[in-house]
């Protein structure tokens, strides 16, 4: 290894005074689009805010003990856009509405899980132990919301939800997540076998038909996603991680070919075959028809609308109507936030994911172990690829999905998905950035590692 | 695998530089196709609701924002003297769109214009509410009101009152007249049974760019020979001491038809005539024969040095109508009928006003003004219309020997009843014939006529000559004196 730093530094201060810049954009904001309901500064916005600010805080203090040095602007743009999505969410509560509220307490609830993942899990390695495990609960949670009982049918044309007491959960925010630990598991234990064996055709190596295994699974369980439940989005989202890992894993590019092979393949078939697929495809392409306007589109273009009408520096917060725009503080966010933000301050949002996940990939490039480069890498690039879905859809760039916008959307699933994903990379990046840890894992059980990880410049290809 | 992870994060930065691409055409690149895509709804819906700019006369607002305090839709347009200044203000409805300065200043008004880029970048981080820019006119309360009060109800008339050297417009009435409230409550359903109602009152069209003072083309009958007095004077054929012939009748080759002077006035007295007589007594036959021996051309350009026809400048902002200025393809008779007036000869009444104010003012004809100040929500004057000379009509001697015989036309012409004791007046007065026995009867003059700071243009449709006589002259009296008693 190369590390030109001689002393790992914890850069746990830096991490503080981000995290007060962070709460300061979060909470001004919530004062902000309370000013002219003359709630700007009442007992509910005090309360709120000083929640927000001690869970933070607490995270904070957590990692100093825990994680010392763990990456430091992880948390606190995590902290910043949990913010906004609340100011946004709580602006757009009709009088009465509790989304708001219902969102903060997701939002505690999520940072404490996260708090317990950096708290608990004293090392990101052990996660490999639960390889299949990961894919077992990956299964169970994307069949969930086909059950008859526990899934809450179909909603709004997707059959993802599942019902927990009075309220939904979309299990397939959390499968993201197992889905990641069971390929970086499986590919970091297989990944010489897979790198080793296959046929070079021209330039590039392909792989042996039987190590194919995988990337037909993964590939099934899109396809399955995308006919049972009906979710486009998610479909994308789970092959473009896989593809991504195995990518990542043997460092072959024929990998990502036949991926995206198989994914316009997929979707050529989707295509032809489904109904809901050739909609959204129609509605996509002739989204400005009357016709389509009444009939489907309507969400897209009114949140177009809205984003045009921010223009440059936006409406200001509570003064354009991102009302008229439909599910406003969930799928589309994005264009609420374009209209009262302006395209300065969509920007910063975008800018502000862009340092999310490079931070995660600046993590998987740090740390030694393959399986924690593989779980890093695949996080962050499911985080991009989810940003890239859902503003792509809201600007029209893409057919619009279902998928949520990490952190700010309304909804408590994809919350605590993400910040989960906070924690892992938290994790990592202590592992990536701290001291170079020389001692084994404790034995466990039969799952145990395969062995002691090859230094990665080892296998670095040529 | 560090290689490959680079990659990665290369791939999805390539997927953010999408995003931001996207973000950019729909907010910025695209954002005006979307503005005015039918679809959308909201550039109406947003500033109907909004707390629009104020229009303001004489300190205190004429057209305003009122908070309603309803959620839905906060701001409620009211118009407060709204019969009095329907002719300027316009209306802003959700239905039917924006007319008169509603329209014409809407950008400003709603806060959306450029003038005001900076408030919006304030309002972005202080959070405050968007509000328009307010309009401050011109228009003097006073006279605005007395000038409505002297056209009677059921009278379709116009007055135009304005400031000679500056072009400011210090009153502009008309009748019949509406208001606009009717059209600008939130009420759809009452929205739309008080259009229908306003669009069968006989008189009234609810576009300002064709009705009112700016806007309606009348036959100027005439005052119009103001016009052929400085074309003569400015050919060098005539001067002030030129005799001109007055026959009773004109007649012409190979026709029945002959022009007449007036039956009634003292035209009669005299064969020939001098341009304070003909002028005094409004004597159809002497400018006839003006326009014969100058040709149309010659009255043409000077028609068109006066503005007939031509660009009032942008400082009016309200929408108003040009004409066509001075009839083309004419024959003699033709000619001669158009030089005193009448056959296709139509103007506005603004126009018949910036004409008298061109040459109260030396021949230079000002800009019409009628936004004093455009003042941003906090009160700072981000606009200001400087005075500005539009063209140039005629020379001061010339514009200066026409006001010496206006001046005699009230003295002791047929426009006596408009003088203002211890003034100065100069005025002309003009019948132009319906064919339907009733005329338009108009008085236009400024006063005083040595130092002139008022001009004053009344029209009245319609109207038999003793009305007319009544309505103009005696009226035109009333405006003088109110404004020069300030």
């Amino acid at each position: 290894m190369s590390q030109v730093s001689t002393m790992p530094k914890p850069r746990r201060n830096v991490e503080l005074a981000l995290l007060l810049l962070a709460l300061v954009v979060g909470i001004g904001a919530n004062m902000l689009v309370g000013v002219d309901q003359e709630k700007a500064f009442d007992s509910d916005f005090w309360f709120q805010s000083s929640l927000l600010a001690i869970a933070a805080l607490a995270f904070h203090a957590v990692l100093r003990f825990r994680a010392k040095y763990a990456d430091p602007v992880i948390l606190p743009i995590a902290v910043a856009l949990n913010g906004l999505g609340l100011a946004m969410i709580h602006r757009l509560d009709p009088p009465g509405g509790d989304t708001g509220n219902n969102q903060l307490r997701w939002t505690l609830l999520a940072m404490a899980v996260s708090i317990a993942v950096v708290f608990f899990l004293k090392d990101h390695r052990i996660l490999r132990r639960f390889t299949f495990i990961s894919l077992a609960a990956s299964a169970l949670l994307l069949i969930m919301p086909l059950v008859p009982g526990i899934g809450a049918g179909e909603i709004l044309g997707a059959q993802v939800w599942i019902k927990v007491g009075s309220m939904t959960f979309q299990p397939g925010e959390v499968a993201k997540i197992t889905l990641a630990i069971f390929f970086a598991g499986y590919l970091s234990s297989n990944r010489d076998l897979i790198l080793l064996a296959g046929r070079k055709i021209g330039p590039m190596q392909f792989p042996r038909f039987k190590d194919m295994g995988p990337m037909i699974t993964a590939w099934l369980v899109s396809i399955g996603v995308l006919v049972f439940q009906r979710d486009l989005g998610s479909s994308l989202l789970f092959f473009g991680l896989f593809i991504v890992m195995i990518y990542v894993a043997t460092s072959r590019i024929s990998w990502v070919v036949i991926g995206v092979a198989l994914i316009i393949g997929g979707g050529f078939v989707a295509a032809q075959v489904f109904s809901h697929v050739q909609q959204r495809i129609y509605g996509w392409l002739n989204a400005f028809s009357p016709d389509v306007y009444e009939n489907g589109s309507r969400q897209v273009i009114e949140g177009l609308f809205g984003m045009a009408n921010g223009g440059l520096v936006g409406t200001g917060l509570a003064q354009g109507r991102p009302d008229l725009v439909p599910f406003a503080n969930s799928d589309m966010i994005i264009a609420s936030l374009g209209e009262e933000l302006g395209l300065i301050g969509l920007f910063a949002i975008v800018l502000l994911y862009l340092m999310f996940f490079t931070r995660g990939f600046r993590a998987a490039l740090g740390t030694r172990d393959s399986f924690g480069k593989l779980l890093a890498c695949g996080l962050s690039f499911a985080v991009a690829l989810q940003c890239f879905v859902v503003i792509g859809g809201v600007t029209r760039l893409i057919p619009l999905t279902g998928l949520t916008t990490p952190f700010l959307a309304a909804g408590g699933s994809s919350l605590l998905a993400n910040w989960i994903i906070v924690g892992l990379l938290l994790m990592i990046s202590h592992a990536a950035r701290g001291p170079v840890d020389t001692t084994p894992l404790p034995p466990a059980g039969t799952a145990a590692a395969t062995g002691i990880d090859t230094p990665t410049e080892a296998v670095k290809q040529a | 695998m560090n290689q490959a992870i680079r990659h990665s994060w290369v791939a999805a930065v390539a997927m953010f530089a999408l995003i931001f691409g996207a973000i950019s055409y729909v907010q910025v690149v695209g954002a005006d196709d979307l503005k005015t895509n039918p679809l959308n709804q909201r550039a109406i819906l947003q500033n109907y609701c909004n707390d629009r700019g104020a229009i303001i006369v004489g300190g205190t607002p004429v057209a305003e924002s009122v908070d309603t305090g309803s959620e839905t839709c906060k701001f409620q347009r009211t118009y407060a003297q709204p019969e009095l200044y329907a002719g300027i203000t316009g209306y802003f409805s959700k239905n039917y769109g924006a007319t008169g300065l509603e329209q014409a200043m809407g950008a400003e008004l709603a806060g959306n214009s450029d003038q005001l880029f900076l408030d919006r970048v304030g309002q972005l981080f202080l959070g405050n509410q968007p509000k328009g820019a307010s309009v401050e006119l011109t228009i003097d309360p006073q006279i605005q009101q007395l000038a409505y009060s002297l056209i009677p109800d059921g009278q379709r008339g116009s007055i135009v009152v304005s400031n000679p050297k500056t072009g400011a417009i210090l009153a502009m009435a008309s009748k019949p007249s509406y208001n606009p409230n009717l059209v600008a409550t939130q009420d759809p359903a009452a929205e739309g049974a008080n259009m229908n109602e306003l669009v069968k009152v006989p008189g009234i069209n609810l576009n300002q760019n064709v009705s009112g003072p700016t806007g309606e083309l009348l036959a100027p009958g005439s005052v119009f020979k103001l016009v052929d007095t400085a074309a003569a004077l400015a050919s060098g054929k005539y001067n002030k001491d030129s005799v001109l012939p007055n026959p009773a009748e004109m007649p012409f080759d190979g026709i029945q038809y002959k022009l007449p002077n007036y039956a009634g006035g003292n035209c009669y007295t005299r064969d020939t005539a001098s341009f304070a007589f003909a002028l005094q007594q409004s004597c159809n036959t002497p400018f006839a024969s003006i326009a014969l021996d100058l040709g149309r051309n010659a009255i043409a350009d000077q028609a068109k040095k006066f503005g007939f026809g031509e660009d009032v400048g942008d400082q009016l902002k309200l929408g108003h109508a040009l004409g066509n200025g001075f009839p083309d393809n004419l024959d003699k008779p033709g000619l001669a009928q158009s030089a005193i007036g009448q056959k296709d000869v139509r103007v506005t009444p603004l126009q018949v006003n910036m004409m008298t104010s061109a040459i109260a003012n030396g021949g230079a004809q000002m800009a019409p003004t009628l936004v004093k100040t455009l003042r941003s929500p906090d009160l700072r004057v981000i606009d200001e219309p400087k005075p500005a000379q539009l063209r140039t009509s005629t020379t001061p001697d010339i514009a200066k020997q026409i006001t010496e015989w206006m001046t005699s036309v009230v003295t002791d012409g047929i426009a006596k009843s408009a003088a203002v004791p211890g003034v100065q007046v100069a005025g002309k007065t003009g019948t132009a014939e319906l064919g339907n026995g009733l005329n338009n009867s108009w008085f236009t003059g400024f006063a005083p006529a040595d130092n002139p700071k008022v001009s004053v243009t009344i029209v009245m449709e319609g109207v038999d000559i003793y009305a007319g006589a009544k309505l103009t002259s005696p009226n035109a009296k009333k405006i003088f004196e109110a404004v020069l008693n300030k």
